[in-house]
Parts: structure tokens; sequence; C-alpha cells
């Protein structure tokens, strides 16, 4: 678990850092596995990492889920933008629960952040297993079908590479 | 031709700026405020790369991801001193 | 590829301008939050990629950018919304259900 999570926060550190910087050269290398081994030593005992699967089924599920994402995103900006330029604003709103069948931790964080960023639906508190949205267009407010409505379509690919 | 575009998108940002504007005048709650914020200094972020662009600086484009940085933390600070005090 | 990259900076101005209208129009704090910090996400992405195409080289920083906004942009939209529920901000007349109000009742409730 500790091993993976340091790997892991090496590798993106380096990238984070590359991609600061620009260019590869010596100097620039050595600096930058310097800084991101001290960084990577701050958070090794959390083991934020741990929970991530690393195989090609995780990854084809990680491409899937990216693709469901970013089309999610274009539409329900749509929706949004044209909801704003109507006339008169038809808005339903309604906070509703969800329950999620995701167990770690850095899952749910990544399934939170999936549905706040696509708009129309906002988490706004997140309680055991169970996540409190605010829903811009309620079509329903029972459990079952908003959980089918906003949650189901991510849960999916992230169940196969948080678990 | 491209520049010219590239201009009319920067004062499209400005003017979206100028209207967020009229939402933080009005209020009416603090939070109201903070979103208001928010959302400015995203689109901030925005007009200095554009910036960086047409001066042809992109050290511009460091200060665009500190000014992110920097508003992101004011209002995970404000928001959470409205909730329950630090 | 100039051409190509100017019209989607154009583009995602003018969703900018839309969320910066929708700001103002909607009529809670809730909807605002949706409409305002969140559209804007799609459209820092889009003129992102727009100043991509003009200036290659800038890619890598770009990216870092684009990266950034999506980690960060649920974050604080979730943390003021929270913030709000929890300070006890009014709904708007329209909301038709509010289970997380009706969550906290039943845990006062049961000792």
């Amino acid at each position: 678990m500790k091993m993976k999570t340091a790997l892991i926060s090496v590798v993106l550190g380096l990238l984070f850092w590359f991609g600061l910087n620009g260019r590869l050269e010596t100097g620039v290398l050595i600096s930058g596995i310097v800084v991101v081994a001290i960084a990577a030593a701050f958070h090794v005992k959390d083991a934020v990492f741990g929970d991530v699967k690393f195989s090609p089924r995780a990854f084809i599920a990680f491409i899937a889920w990216l693709v469901v994402f970013v089309g999610e995103l274009i539409k329900s900006n749509i929706d949004v933008m044209l909801r704003v330029i109507s006339p008169k604003v038809r808005i339903n709103p309604a906070i509703v629960e969800v329950k999620t069948k995701l167990k770690t931790p850095l899952g749910r964080l990544a399934l939170a952040n999936s549905i706040t960023l696509t708009p129309g639906t906002l988490t706004t508190d997140i309680k055991g297993d169970s996540l409190f949205i605010h829903w811009i267009d309620a079509s329903s407010t029972d459990v079952e079908g908003a959980t089918k409505a906003i949650v189901a379509k991510f849960e999916k690919q992230l169940e196969v590479v948080f678990g | 031709m491209a520049d010219q575009i590239l201009m009319v998108a920067v004062l499209i940002s400005l003017l979206s700026i100028g209207v967020i504007l009229i939402r933080f005048i009005l209020g009416p709650s603090v939070l109201d405020r903070v979103v208001a914020f928010d959302t400015a200094g995203i689109i901030a972020i925005s007009v200095i790369v554009l910036l960086a662009h047409m001066l042809e600086r992109f050290i511009y484009v460091d200060v665009a991801l500190v000014y992110g940085l920097l508003s992101f933390i004011g209002v995970l600070v404000v928001a959470r001193y409205h909730e329950r005090g630090l | 590829m100039e051409m190509t990259g100017a019209v989607l900076a154009l583009i995602g101005s003018i969703i900018f301008f839309l969320s910066a209208l929708g700001l103002i129009r909607m009529p809670d704090l809730y909807n605002r939050i949706q409409t305002g910090t969140k559209a804007t996400t799609l459209g820092t992405i889009i003129l992102s990629i727009g100043l991509c195409l003009i200036h290659p080289e800038w890619t890598g920083k770009l990216v870092i950018l684009i990266l950034f906004i999506v980690l960060t942009n649920p974050i604080s939209s979730h943390v003021v919304a929270r913030g709000a529920h929890y300070s006890g901000q009014e709904m708007t007349d329209k909301t038709v259900g509010d289970a997380l109000t009706e969550e906290d009742k039943d845990k006062e409730g049961t000792p």
C-alpha cells in the first residue's frame, strides 16, 4: 500500500514538475527528483493512492469513464445554458439523497467531483454511503430514482478503477 | 483576423466580469458574494492566459496558475469560516 | 490552426458570458452555484484548448492549468454549498424537496 502510494505520488509529481518547467535537462531532473521525494514523504503514511488498481481492465475503465465524463460535461452544460437563456427561468430544484456502492475514500471523491462538475447536479454533503445532491431539475425525489439518474452512469467505471 | 477574434473574446470575458460585479454588489448574503468572486476569479484566469498570448509573454501563464491557487484558497477559507468558524 | 484556436477561445468566452448571466438570473444561492462556478469549467477547458492550438509549445503548462481547474472547482463549489446549507441559507420557493434537512431532523430526533 505504502509503496504504491509512494510510486504514484513520485510519478505524478515528476509529470507535474516537467509540465511546469517545460524542458528536460540534468539539473532540472535532479532538483525535481529531490523536491518530489520530499513532497511524497509527507503524505506517504496516509496511503491515499493505496486503493488504485493497476490492470489493463482498470485502464480501459478509466478511459471509458473519461469519455462518459466529457460527454456528460458538454451535454449538461448545453442543458444549463438553455435554461439560462430561456425567457422564463425553468427550474425545478431539490436536494435528493443517493446511495453509492463505492467503498474507498478516493473513489467517493472521484464520484462526488464527477457529479459536481456536470452542471445541474451539485454534491452538498456526504454522510457514509449516501450523497446529498442539489439537482436543478429533479425528475424524481426518491432514493432509487435519483441514484439511477445521477450516479449509475459514473459508478460502473469508477468501481473497476477504485473498488 | 485571428487576433481580432481573440480581442472580441477578451472583451466578452471582461463584460462577463462586469455582469458578475452586479451580483457582487447586490448580494444579498455573504456566500452569494463568495460565489460571484469565485466565478470572476476563474474568468480572470482565462483573461490572463489570453493576455499572455497577446503580449507574447509566456511567463504570464504562471501568473494565471498562482492566481487560481490563491483565489481557490480564499474561497475555501471564507466558506469554511462561514460554516462554523476556522 | 490559429483560426480554429481563436474560434474556440471565442466559444469559451461566450460560455463565460452565459454563466455570468445565470448568476444574475437564478433565484437562490444553490442554483447560482450550478450555473455560475461550474459552467465556467467547460469555458476554461475550451479556451485553453484553443490557446494550445495557437501556441503548441505552451501545451504542457496549459494542461496543468486545465487539470488544476478541474480538480479545484468542484471542491470550492461543494464547500460553498455545504457552508450555505449549515448556515441556514434559504432555498427558493420552487424547491420540491430537501432530503438533507429531513436527514438532519431525523438525527436530532433519535438520541
